[in-house]
């Protein structure tokens, strides 16, 4: 019976994927409820589940491929393939409109620039600072210091290596977990406590889980203001990283 | 219908990512430009423009919503295929590249704030945005 399960789980690999991220999910849901009272949003334990998973595939199999190197679980190659990836992406920009953007005022649209260009240009500072100095890697892992969903979208993109795309998961999880932990202590001094505010925040910092779990914290009334400049952020920062921003990188390294 | 939403989002991908194809060639690199900005700014325009003229059905929008409601898991996936082994030894590049950027960002808040206040006030509440997930 077990076999036959296991046979079936096999030959349909996309469905095994859906249960096991699913279940994924779930857990982390739980934990992010129970252990940490809400303060670590599911979403950003679910990613580190993520790249553990991808880490004892490597470990076990001696493959570059993560966990999808293991024959059970090849479907989860499919469903966190580019192809289903950029999908969903492009579907998260629905529902953002540039009215309520243009109504927001000049400061919405400098924080989203601001902050897409600050964190680029910090996280490509770091990564060359720590050893890595081709153009695709930096910028790769620049665009995953703006959010784990534009690294690898640019990494895609320049044909950056799986390693680089790993990194920049990495660093767009820190800084969501960052901008989650932190945000409720420092918004008494931001005075993040109206819509205006809330969007230049969001503007700033762009992580879409992050800012979730951060106005949650602080007061969730705000959370659609955060949220819809988040949506912008990741729109524009997968329109400059692979473009204005590798072309620049690529002028200034030798 | 619910498919005339995901068939229009499929639309809106695969001309943003042709584009995103033909920008990289016309510029000479082996990369694609922009592609997923240029398609989530069609996805944009198009459904907005449909909005305002009243032909977008709530059930179309489901067409979408789903999609944007599973992209943490698709990300997740995405995470679990990477070669994490080798990118071990970039640990602290990772790290130090997440924590610099919010760092300066949120200490850039408060300036950013004071430039130019909203033309108009800003509704009193937006829509929920349809990228919320994981409930």
């Amino acid at each position: 019976m077990i076999e036959l399960l296991r046979h079936t789980m096999e030959a349909n690999g996309l469905l095994t994927a859906f249960v096991v991220v699913g279940v994924m999910m779930w857990v982390s849901n739980w934990i992010s409820k129970t252990l940490t009272g809400g303060r670590l949003h599911g979403s950003a334990i679910a990613v580190f589940g993520g790249l553990i998973l991808a880490y004892v595939g490597g470990v076990t199999t001696g493959g570059k491929n993560g966990i999808t190197d293991i024959p059970f679980f090849a479907g989860i190659g499919l469903m966190g393939g580019a192809m289903f990836r950029d999908f969903a992406i492009v579907a998260t920009a629905f529902g953002a409109s540039f009215e309520d953007l243009k109504r927001s005022g000049v400061s919405v649209m400098i924080a989203l620039a601001l902050g897409i260009t600050v964190s680029f240009v910090s996280g490509a500072g770091a990564a060359y600072a720590f050893g890595y100095h081709d153009a695709v890697t930096l910028c790769t892992i620049g665009a995953g210091a703006a959010t784990y969903i534009v690294g690898p979208v640019t990494g895609t993109a320049l044909g950056a290596s799986s390693e680089a795309i790993a990194l920049s998961i990495a660093a767009g999880l820190v800084k969501a977990i960052v901008v989650m932990i932190a945000t409720p202590h420092l918004a008494k001094k931001l005075q993040l406590n109206n819509p205006h505010t809330a969007m230049v925040y969001g503007g700033m910092m762009g992580t879409h889980s992050g800012i979730a779990a951060g106005l949650q914290a602080t007061d969730p009334k705000l959370m659609p203001y955060g949220l819809m400049a988040a949506a912008f952020y990741t729109g524009l920062g997968c329109l400059v990283c692979p473009s204005i921003f590798y072309f620049i990188l690529l002028r200034l390294l030798p | 219908m619910m498919i005339y939403g995901t068939a229009l989002l499929a639309i809106c991908t695969l001309i943003g990512i042709s584009i995103g194809e033909e920008l990289g060639s016309f510029l000479g690199v082996k990369a694609n430009v922009g592609g997923v900005g240029f398609a989530m700014l069609l996805l944009i325009l198009t459904t907005s423009w449909l909005i305002k003229r009243g032909r977008f059905r709530p059930l179309s929008a489901e067409g979408i919503q789903f999609w944007s409601g599973i992209y943490i898991p698709i990300v997740v996936a995405m995470s679990a295929k990477q070669n994490v082994v080798v990118a071990m030894k970039g640990g602290p590049a990772a790290i130090v590249a997440g924590v610099l950027g919010v760092g300066i960002s949120f200490a850039m808040i408060p300036y950013v704030n004071r430039i130019g206040a909203p033309k108009d006030a800003l509704p009193a509440k937006l829509e929920e945005v349809p990228t919320e997930n994981m409930r």
